[in-house]
């Protein structure tokens, strides 16, 4: 997925991933998946909305992964072939989603939604911003070694 | 007689607000996300941009890998930060700040940044773009983390946490 003879490809390439970026962001922030009160709704049974957002998104994604590739052989801008998003299982991924699920479950906030609730003025996220960065550090240097 | 399908009280108590913000939101995110592996062939996930954007400052071997990918995802997160500012511009209209205490922001941040970089994603790579590749990984990663934080986000509840 990633290597030095990814990026500079094409001029378009980053503009491109903004554009992606904005549409992904609007949709955080037009379905309150930015608000963690709304997230903590869902989980807590008082409004079922979130998983229109999260089928929602799937579908189109189901829709764009199984189609394009049959449109074309390669990215225009990148020339990489198209692939699905496969990852190995093993514990880890049982693991990692209980923690996941539990920090999810306590903030009501995850990555996506909380780079997005800064763009509706959610200044107060910062403190799960600094938790994350934080996470993402400790899990990485016990990781390398 | 016809007989509605989902009596309207019964659609009233799990949809309070309806299900069009949230159905419309959802296509957006998909749609954000095609677009960028329509262009690139990258498959975008949110939370690998802790880690590249960790590579700016530390020399771990973890954070080091994803050297040629932190420049794009940075541009991925300074786009999600715009498209929710259009939203919160064009649409919500104030500033919005949650209620949600800092520590519970703190320390659900800290687990979900641990968690989604042990559990190979997020909501956006496993929920979102996993699914959405039909895999059977992210199948069980959304199913783990999503009946782990229900049980979580009820037990906050149960303990008159709130909101």
């Amino acid at each position: 997925m990633s290597g030095p003879d990814m990026q500079g490809e094409s001029p378009l390439f980053l503009p491109l991933v903004l554009v992606g970026g904005i549409l992904f962001g609007f949709g955080l922030g037009y379905s309150h998946m930015a608000r963690p009160e709304v997230v903590l709704d869902f989980l807590q049974f008082t409004d079922f909305g979130l998983l229109f957002v999260m089928f929602g998104a799937a579908i189109v994604t189901g829709l764009g992964f199984a189609l394009i590739p049959r449109l074309r052989s390669a990215a225009p801008l990148t020339g990489q072939e198209y692939t699905r998003r496969l990852k190995s299982f093993d514990r880890n991924v049982l693991i990692g989603g209980a923690i996941f699920g539990v920090g999810w479950g306590l903030s009501g906030i995850c990555p996506g939604a909380a780079y997005a609730s800064l763009g509706i003025g959610n200044i107060t996220i910062l403190w799960a911003l600094v938790g994350m960065f934080a996470g993402a550090y400790l899990q990485g240097v016990w990781r390398s070694r | 007689m016809v007989t509605e399908l989902i009596d309207p009280s019964v659609y009233d108590a799990l949809f309070p607000e309806g299900i069009t913000r949230y159905a419309v939101g959802g296509v957006f995110v998909g749609l954000g996300a095609v677009v960028i592996y329509f262009g690139t062939g990258i498959i975008a996930g949110a939370s690998t941009f802790l880690e590249s954007t960790l590579s700016y400052v530390s020399d771990q071997s973890r954070f080091q890998r994803y050297r040629y990918d932190r420049d794009w995802r940075i541009v991925f997160t300074i786009g999600i930060i715009l498209g929710a500012a259009i939203y919160g511009i064009f649409w919500q209209g104030e500033l919005w700040t949650t209620d949600v205490q800092p520590v519970r922001l703190l320390v659900g941040g800290l687990l979900v940044g641990i968690g989604t970089r042990i559990g190979k994603g997020c909501t956006s790579g496993h929920g979102v773009c996993g699914v959405g590749s039909a895999s059977k990984t992210s199948i069980v990663g959304v199913m783990t983390f999503l009946l782990v934080a229900i049980g979580t986000a009820q037990l906050v509840m149960a303990l008159e946490v709130m909101p």
